[in-house]
């Protein structure tokens, strides 16, 4: 028996944080708390300075009575401490977000036989998540998972939440955590008083210290179960992915009570002028794309009137009629993007989207203003020819559009953009005006361009549906890489396309719906569309 | 302005002989350097000794209250040249860098001071950065020793082992008439720990007395025939008399001798880590009472033979435990065994990584290997870091799915003024249509080379960043290069080196230097163009007036990188103009976390006494950003994000400004330069509003009460009650 295996050995603590977290500064209070209790402390870092939001790990190590003297014959007067923390031998992890947890447990840090790991379940998105032209994120929920099987005790909760409701940072909310976890031998006292010492921010601090001890207490956040498989339809969700962040679950109950509504009393969900659209949409459409529907029914009659609602019930029951999926998908999804491509995003839409009063109030409440105080909000616009031609009657719109003259002199005047006051008499007026447009905007260039579009794509998914429902579920969902302004979005048009006609080409072929679905996903990797074209020429050496 | 400050550290640095030191490793050299007698101190900071540069700042009332003489140097080979200093005179010096690079730099003049020799103790400290978290080529600081003949120091990971080995070190160096390296690893120069304190010592004799009385002696100066005798004095008096201080002084230990016939040898910075590595099989305790004998090598150069030997005298097997390839202590161990005829069998670098840090897990795995082999009995516990991967029970079992843990490398912060500058090169290059070779240079601007930017083929050193594009110039080219520099880089060589060069050779080179006003990258010191005042140093020196004194006729300084359509016009016209020679542009705005840093507090004090204050962040509008993230992959800010769509009809995150956010302009100037999209918002909170803000204010709330009341009206008839949402 060794004196490591007795128990002669220190408490060893691991801190996974990015630079300028305050990772650092949680290693020292940890020290702090240690000495006044008699430990022996050490700690170290590969923080370096050049480190900025990298991932770096801190270590402290705490020897129980290290201020005994040496015995005779000791090789050293004082506890040699470890530089490194061994996989496998630490007692504490402290990960300041999800990822990082992930890291801990890959590295070997974070084990189920030894490890209490204290984790902040919120997502600091690294850097190729936030690139993705879609949604690159990792699927949060196996991480999670991953940090209940791989420590002794996990311990999770929002740190970063509870810290910034304090008015602080992560490192003092998980400071907390640590000591409500109880995984160190020390009473909250000591704890506090580290903070106390430190003489910055105390208060603060102090307030997310005990937000943290008191989240420490509690059970962490159990990884969604995935549903099981062909148990008849499912509610309607947000993604597909199983989302862990609290937003995001909230507006998943958000839209269950919403279903169950919509089935009760559809009437409820929209406003006076479309009770009558809402009752159709009762009687004629299938329980599971109801919800979808009545948020369609309104966003089409808010951007343009009712008259453009009716033309999208149109567009989605034609879909419905070849619907004969038991799940509805396929009229759930179309309910979903007939409206939003129908709402496609023009001046007129952006400006009105600008002076909503809801839209003010979101914008105050992101700055934290308090209530009555003084806010200026400005834009920042850069009207492109492109924009300006689409928003006029077709034939000023082509005119324009075509003109070396008007484009060189709108280029002049919008190359630098412009910034409007919002808040001001000026700049509200002027998009005020803008978003007067709206009665004209049927008689836009880019309006019979893309009801157009609109149309032929819903012709392609209704011929496919009887031939491969999948399939023509998967052209409805292709809507998806349509996004964008200017430049962005002309990409986005020119991987529609292509897609389209790989659609087409792949009707009656084995795992078509498959392969579009992968398509799409090569269309949302990059913006130049070289993954995409790289995806196709490979599909047509294959075929 | 430094990015940390010490100043509240170093009243520690006052603290006399029996008091308790607590601190960082790198407050304790400071701490030894003065309780040495050092008349003398200078260097160049870089992680991870950038501190120590920065605690030798804050404490300079302590150092002149003391006589010692401290400068930031220019570059390490000022630093290493100024240790002339101790060639004729009785004077102690130190100088620090970080290693390997710094060392590299410096390595003429160490050349010439080793060969010269030294008088008075000469100490470089050097921090190695090398493993885990470091941020250059992965080299060791050995080979300088052992080119230049200087004795190298490696004291293990232990607060008062290192002030002990300070101390030690000048001695070692006044002993045997050599400069002394101190080789502090990454991890030793951030080691928190305690010693006893001594009392400061002023030096015998100042830097004053020596320059009120000038010496020479012709012997000491490198040039023949002094420099032949130089080898002969390094073979035949100084490396003996090394050897004899090692010895008498036991600057190396033996530990555990006697306990078992095989050992090891380990360099003084591994001990800890091969003690936790025995302590983890079972074989020594907390307080280094190790079963298997130990030689720790605090001296890594010279290997002391006769130590070695008598070491192994006694011994079946041992292994050597070093660091870092080349593997030159096992070649010379192989040499020193040989040539005594020892039959020991001598293991290293076939049971241990043969590159690579020496962590605790690898040095346990290669303990275990060799006691195995030779001496199973020491063994009597195996932690599961020894189990396979595919043992449920090894902490590398997989436990989460690799894909979903994704690479973090450092990237530049919030506000970063360099973000801006690679927009704006990114929108240039799109403008021209051409995209260019681009010789990057070290500092933050390094980070460009990464997502979202990708920019940067090379980087060659320091300062080295038009000299890397230097033989990338034709005439016949359609397109110039460009070569990055930061302010650091380019007082630190880049002027001769890179602008000059290009300027004499007639290169058509487009050079950005970024000037943030610090040497940033290493923690905001002070540079010859720092704007701000300066007790301490000469400041203000416009890097436009360098470059223009140097020869350079086209030049621009851009005061303001936020602007971008700015910059990227700048761009365009460097890299079309037809004035030939090199095209310089001076991209300037002051270091974000430096100045938030300054000012934040300042912003506080102002708003709570009453001052009217403007916050400013960005924001992006959910409903009309359509997530294609366009935004960030032109700026790749860590505040700028991604959420949860909170449309419950769309499906992909939309973009979102975090509340880090500190309203440097970035987003919204992308917008407009890039064209991206309209989601983009700055908000402007106002604090303190003065009677001017709230009457325009309540005109403004009545006519746009006014005005949006009919829009509300009209969505009211189709929107539901927001209750019920």
């Amino acid at each position: 028996m060794s004196s490591w295996q007795e128990g002669r050995r220190p408490l060893t603590i691991a801190i996974l944080a990015m630079g300028g977290e305050g990772g650092g500064v949680l290693a020292d209070w940890i020290v702090a708390v240690g000495e006044q209790a008699g430990y022996y402390a050490q700690t170290t870092s590969v923080a370096g300075v050049a480190q900025r939001t990298g991932a770096t790990v801190y270590y402290v190590e705490l020897y129980p009575g290290g201020g005994r003297p040496a015995r005779a014959g000791d090789a050293r007067r004082q506890p040699v401490l470890s530089l490194f923390p061994a996989p496998g031998e630490v007692d504490v992890v402290i990960a300041s977000e999800l990822m990082e947890a992930g890291r801990a447990i890959q590295r070997g840090f974070a084990t189920p036989d030894r490890t209490t790991l204290i984790a902040s379940t919120n997502r600091v998105y690294s850097m190729d998540e936030k690139l993705a032209l879609g949604d690159g994120r990792v699927d949060s929920n196996t991480l999670l998972a991953a940090a209940h099987a791989a420590g002794r005790r996990f311990i999770g909760a929002d740190f970063m939440q509870l810290a910034l409701e304090a008015g602080s940072v992560v490192s003092a909310a998980l400071f907390g955590a640590l000591a409500g976890s109880g995984a160190l031998p020390f009473e909250r006292e000591p704890f506090e008083d580290a903070i106390r010492a430190s003489g910055k921010g105390v208060e603060a601090s102090l307030r997310a210290f005990a937000a943290g001890f008191e989240a420490a207490r509690q059970p962490a956040p159990k990884p969604i179960e995935p549903a099981p498989a062909g148990a008849g339809p499912v509610p309607v969700t947000i993604s597909r992915r199983r989302p862990v962040d609290a937003a995001e679950e909230a507006a998943e109950q958000a839209e269950r009570r919403r279903e169950e509504v919509a089935a009760s009393q559809p009437t409820a969900l929209v406003g006076p002028q479309l009770h009558g659209r809402a009752t159709l949409v009762a009687e004629r459409f299938p329980a599971p794309a109801r919800s979808m529907l009545l948020h369609g029914v309104v966003r089409t009659a808010v951007y343009q009137n009712p008259a453009y609602t009716d033309r999208y019930l149109e567009r989605v029951e034609r879909l419905a009629a070849v619907d004969t999926g038991a799940d509805n998908r396929l009229t759930r999804e179309a309910a979903r993007h007939v409206a939003l491509w129908m709402c496609y995003q023009d001046t007129i839409q952006v400006a009105l989207q600008k002076i909503r009063r809801k839209r003010l109030d979101g914008v105050r409440a992101e700055a934290k203003a308090a209530p009555g105080q003084l806010m200026n909000v400005r834009e920042y616009l850069h009207p492109q020819v492109e924009e300006i031609a689409d928003t006029l009657p077709t034939r000023l719109g082509r005119w324009v559009a075509d003109s070396a003259w008007f484009g060189r002199l709108v280029g002049r005047l919008t190359r630098n953009g412009m910034i409007v006051n919002t808040t001001g008499i000026i700049g509200f007026t002027m998009l005020w005006a803008m978003a007067m447009f709206r009665p004209l905007r049927p008689r836009s260039y880019r309006f019979a361009r893309e009801q157009a579009a609109i149309d032929a794509w819903l012709d392609r998914a209704v011929a496919v549906a009887p031939v491969d429902y999948d399939l023509a579920c998967e052209i409805v969902e292709t809507h998806r890489v349509l996004k964008g302004y200017g430049e962005t979005h002309q990409h986005s048009v020119e991987s529609f396309t292509k897609l389209m006609d790989a659609a087409d080409a792949l009707v009656g072929e084995a795992e078509a719906a498959a392969t579009l679905a992968r398509l799409r996903q090569a269309a949302l990797a990059d913006e130049d569309g070289s993954t995409l074209t790289r995806e196709l020429a490979a599909l047509t050496l294959a075929a | 302005m430094a990015e940390r400050s010490f100043a509240h550290e170093v009243k520690k640095l006052r603290e006399g002989a029996g008091t308790t030191f607590a601190g960082e490793g790198i407050l304790a050299v400071t701490k030894a350097l003065l309780q040495s007698g050092v008349a003398y101190v200078g260097g160049y900071q870089g992680a991870p000794i950038s501190h120590l540069m920065d605690v030798l700042g804050d404490a300079h009332e302590i150092l002149e209250e003391l006589d010692v003489y401290f400068e930031n140097s220019a570059s390490e080979a000022t630093a290493a040249a100024m240790m002339a200093a101790s060639v004729n005179y009785p004077l102690r010096g130190a100088i620090t860098f970080k290693s390997t690079v710094g060392t590299n730099v410096a390595a003429d003049a160490l050349a010439n001071l080793a060969s010269g020799g030294v008088r008075g103790g000469a100490l470089v400290i050097v921090g190695e950065d090398y493993g885990e978290g470091s941020s250059i080529m992965q080299e060791r600081s050995h080979a300088f020793a052992m080119k230049s003949q200087m004795w190298l120091l490696d004291p293990r990971p232990n607060v008062e082992a290192i002030v002990n080995a300070v101390e030690a070190g000048f001695e070692l160096s006044e002993a045997s008439n050599t400069p002394v390296m101190l080789q502090l690893r990454l991890r030793s120069c951030h080691l928190y720990g305690s010693f006893t304190a001594k009392d400061n010592v002023r030096p015998p004799m100042t830097v004053k007395d020596a320059v009120e009385n000038p010496s020479r002696q012709l012997d000491r100066i490198v040039l023949p025939p002094a420099s032949f005798l130089h080898e002969k004095e390094k073979l035949e008096d100084r490396w003996p008399a090394a050897v004899e201080f090692i010895r008498s002084r036991g600057l190396n230990e033996v530990i555990g001798a006697g306990t078992a016939d095989v050992g090891i040898i380990v360099q003084g910075g591994v001990y800890n880590t091969l003690n936790r590595a025995m302590e983890l099989l079972g074989c020594s305790d907390a307080f280094g009472n190790t079963t298997v004998p130990t030689y720790v090598m605090n001296v890594t150069y010279p290997v002391v033979d006769s130590e070695i030997l008598d070491f192994v005298a006694d011994k079946r097997a041992v292994l050597l435990v070093e660091e870092g390839q080349p593997d030159y202590i096992e070649q010379s161990l192989n040499t020193i065994l040989r040539r005594a005829g020892s039959e020991v069998i001598l293991h290293g670098k076939d049971l241990l990584p043969v590159g690579g840090e020496y962590t605790a897990a690898a040095v346990t795995r290669g303990l275990h290997a060799f006691l195995s082999k030779h001496l199973p009995a020491a063994v009597s516990a195996k932690p599961s870091l020894l189990l396979p991967k595919t043992d449920p029970a090894s902490p590398f079992a997989p436990r989460v799915d690799a894909e979903v843990v994704r690479a973090r490398p450092p990237g530049l912060c919030t506000g970063c003024p360099e973000r801006p500058i690679f927009s704006a090169l990114k929108l240039a290059e799109k403008q021209t249509g051409k995209q260019h070779h681009v010789s990057a240079d070290i500092g933050c601007h390094l980070f460009a080379i990464n997502e979202p930017f990708n920019l940067g083929a090379t980087t060659m050193g320091y300062g080295l960043g038009s000299a890397g594009a230097a033989a990338l110039n034709s005439k016949d080219a359609d397109r110039r290069t460009v070569a990055v520099m930061g302010d650091g880089g380019f007082w630190h060589n880049g002027l001769t080196s890179g602008v000059g060069n290009a300027v004499f050779n007639q290169s058509d080179q487009m050079l950005v230097v970024v000037d943030n006003a610090y040497s940033a990258a290493t923690g905001g010191q002070d540079v010859l163009s720092s704007r701000a005042d300066s007790q301490l140093r000469s400041t203000k020196h416009p890097i436009e007036r360098a470059v223009r004194g140097i020869g350079v006729t086209w030049a621009k300084t851009i005061a303001n990188t936020y602007d971008i359509a700015k910059l990227r016009d700048v761009f365009v016209d460097a890299l079309t103009t037809p004035s030939s020679g090199p095209k310089v542009v001076v991209a300037q705005s002051e270091c974000m976390l430096n100045k938030e840093r300054r000012e934040k507090p300042l912003r506080k004090q102002a708003m709570q006494s009453g001052k009217r204050v403007v916050k400013e962040r960005f924001g992006v509008d959910a409903e009309t950003c359509t997530g294609d993230h366009a935004c960030i992959r032109v700026s790749g800010c860590p505040s700028l994000s991604v959420k949860p769509n909170p449309d419950p009809m769309r499906t992909d995150p939309v973009a979102t400004v975090l509340d880090s956010c500190v309203g440097c302009g970035v987003c919204g100037a992308n917008a407009h330069a890039a064209s991206l999209c309209p989601s983009f918002y700055r908000s402007d909170l106002v604090h303190n509003p003065s009677w001017r803000d709230k009457t325009l204010a309540r005109l403004r709330r009545a006519w746009i009460g006014l005005m949006s009341a009919g829009v509300e009206r009209r969505a009211a008839r189709y929107e539901m009650v927001e209750e019920l949402a």
